[in-house]
């Protein structure tokens, strides 16, 4: 893959939003522009390789991490290079542990199917995980979302609940090796 | 004001937890001598009255001491006996010890209709006052053991643990001041005279459409025998806040709220012998039970309960040390119920 693929895909990643323009409602489709130029695409629309190299795999949408592509063990963090992504773009290893963007589609068992606005609103409010559990891990932007205002993330929400369900169970995020 | 300095102003005032008095205009005051806790310089308002949750919190071995004050002649509205509604006014404080000192006072003010005012004051080294703690919290107020300090958590954190029921009071129930109370509860104080009760509540008036044998026939946790019913308690009270079915974590049927009326508890209905989302290190995932009997090894309630690294702990914030006893006495219930 050349760094010229690699970065053409990342942009090809951006223009996912498209499709879903056309939906009637004002709020969706300021949610889909947000979403579009913040890039949640770039880590939860996992990239496929292509004819011309890695792609946005589209039929996937926002599901994040896909179950079947189970990673094994990440390098340990040291040095200068602290950290490393999948070739997906959707599963990051770190001094955190090991972190896998998360399904934003409205599955109800795997996605935010089940979140209301609130729960969603709380998860940035409180960066934590489910909007109550441990802190939301690197890379993901919680701090972009949490200077966002209110009503564009409600925007946000709206578009993320009117994408297709895709049934995608992401991997928990795991601990780093040596803290066991 | 200077162009720049406005500028900065308007970025601060937009950054979340800068913003001035989100919560319908009201503000904690600065200082918790100006929240009327005491009459005079360490001296208590006698109008605020001592009590002890009989399942108190965990928060890494701190000495608590709690106070309510109800507005003069305001009754509780008690008819849903899993969730009282406070009246108006109404203020609740927790002070926190670590070591013999004085480290945080926290505050829970019903200060307008749907309006709760969750506040922490930190103590001064002299012990003459406490000043209110920057919304995002404290860390290092104090050491609680050699190379670890205790954080006094921000604002989203205390309506983090306190806003998922239909009441924010945790502590502070029928369950909790029940007349039956627990011998046996982990980290229990023992009854004293000083400390409110549900009977001294009813006999004042202080509870509206309470039923009417609250006292003859008092909340209690149905249990087997006296050590499920002591952890049952202290799940409800430790966990029971983010687990409970009346408001579910996206996906996670566990529910340690206790009912008082089912002989089965939830807390042990969603747990014994039940799947885990979680996965234990070294097992394959799905595999992972959330209590199995005879192996506390490799049970996730007790494993997440023992944890304090920061993707695995239970509770997830709250405290920095895990509680020995309570993992002790887990462990033993644990190792002693049969296999099934
Ligand atoms: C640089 C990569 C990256 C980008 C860009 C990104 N995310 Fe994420 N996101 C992640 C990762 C990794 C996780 C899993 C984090 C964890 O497990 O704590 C995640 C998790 C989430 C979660 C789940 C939080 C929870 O409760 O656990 C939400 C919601 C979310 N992202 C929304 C968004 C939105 C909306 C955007 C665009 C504004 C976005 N993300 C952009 C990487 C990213
Ligand atoms: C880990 C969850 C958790 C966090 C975080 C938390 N609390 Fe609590 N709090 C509880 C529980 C459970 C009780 C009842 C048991 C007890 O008092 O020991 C309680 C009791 C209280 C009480 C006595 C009234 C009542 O509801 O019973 C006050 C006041 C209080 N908390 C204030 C705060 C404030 C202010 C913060 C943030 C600075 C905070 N709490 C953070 C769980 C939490
Ligand atoms: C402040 C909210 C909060 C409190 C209090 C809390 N938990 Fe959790 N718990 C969560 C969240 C969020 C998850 C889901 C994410 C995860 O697994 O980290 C979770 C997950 C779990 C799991 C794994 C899920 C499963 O399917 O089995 C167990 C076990 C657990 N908690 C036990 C406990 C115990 C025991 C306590 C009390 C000692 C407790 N929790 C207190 C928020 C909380």
């Amino acid at each position: 893959m050349t760094p010229l693929t690699f970065r053409t895909a990342l942009l090809a990643g951006l223009s996912f939003g498209i499709a879903s323009a056309a939906a009637p409602d004002a709020q969706i489709r300021r949610g889909a522009y947000l979403t579009r130029i913040m890039g949640c695409a770039d880590c939860h629309m996992p990239l496929k390789m292509g004819p011309k190299g890695p792609e946005p795999d589209l039929a996937r949408g926002l599901s994040g991490h896909p179950e079947a592509l189970v990673m094994p063990a990440a390098p340990e963090p040291k040095g200068p290079w602290l950290w490393s992504g999948a070739a997906t773009n959707t599963a990051f290893a770190g001094p955190w542990g090991v972190s896998y963007a998360a399904n934003l589609t409205p599955d109800d068992e795997t996605g935010l199917g089940r979140w209301t606005e609130a729960q969603f609103l709380q998860i940035v409010h409180t960066g934590r995980h489910l909007g109550k559990g441990r802190t939301i891990l690197p890379p993901m932007p919680i701090q972009n979302l949490q200077a966002t205002r209110e009503e564009d993330l409600k925007a946000i929400f709206a578009y993320l609940r009117s994408q297709p369900a895709v049934r995608n169970h992401v991997p928990t995020a795991t601990e780093p090796a040596a803290s066991h | 004001m200077r162009p720049l300095s406005l500028l900065l102003a308007a970025v601060l005032g937009s950054l979340p937890g800068v913003a001035g008095a989100p919560y319908g205009g009201v503000r904690a005051p600065r200082l918790l001598s100006q929240t009327g806790l005491y009459a005079a310089p360490g001296r208590l308002d006698p109008r605020n009255r001592a009590y002890s949750p009989q399942y108190p919190l965990w928060s890494d071995g701190a000495a608590k001491a709690r106070w309510v004050r109800l507005p003069d002649g305001a009754a509780i509205e008690a008819g849903d006996e899993d969730a009282w509604t406070f009246p108006v006014g109404t203020k609740f404080w927790k002070e926190f010890q670590f070591h013999g000192r004085k480290v945080e006072t926290r505050l829970l003010w019903h200060a307008r209709p749907g309006v709760w005012i969750f506040a922490s004051y930190a103590w001064n080294a002299a012990g003459t006052d406490a000043t209110l703690v920057p919304e995002e919290g404290l860390p290092d107020a104090a050491e609680i053991a050699p190379g670890l300090r205790h954080t006094i958590p921000g604002v989203a954190d205390c309506r983090t643990c306190h806003e998922n029921g239909r009441t924010e009071v945790l502590g502070f129930t029928a369950l909790q001041l029940s007349t039956d109370r627990d011998p046996g509860a982990i980290h229990g104080e023992p009854p004293r005279p000083g400390l409110l009760t549900l009977e001294d509540l009813v006999k004042e008036g202080r509870l509206r459409h309470a039923r009417a044998d609250l006292l003859a026939r008092p909340p209690r946790i149905r249990a087997g025998d006296p050590e499920t019913r002591a952890l049952l308690g202290y799940f409800a009270a430790n966990c029971g806040a983010c687990h409970r079915m009346d408001h579910p974590l996206d996906g996670l049927d566990l529910d340690f709220r206790p009912t008082g009326r089912t002989p089965g508890e939830p807390g042990l209905a969603s747990t014994v012998n039940r799947p885990s989302q979680y996965t234990l290190p070294g097992e394959a995932p799905g595999t992972t039970l959330r209590i199995r009997p005879g192996d506390p090894d490799h049970s996730a309630v007790y494993s997440r309960m023992a944890s304090r690294r920061p993707l695995s702990q239970m509770p997830p914030l709250g405290s920095a040390l895990a509680d020995r006893e309570a993992l002790d006495r887990l462990r033993a219930w644990i190792a002693r119920a049969p296999a099934r």
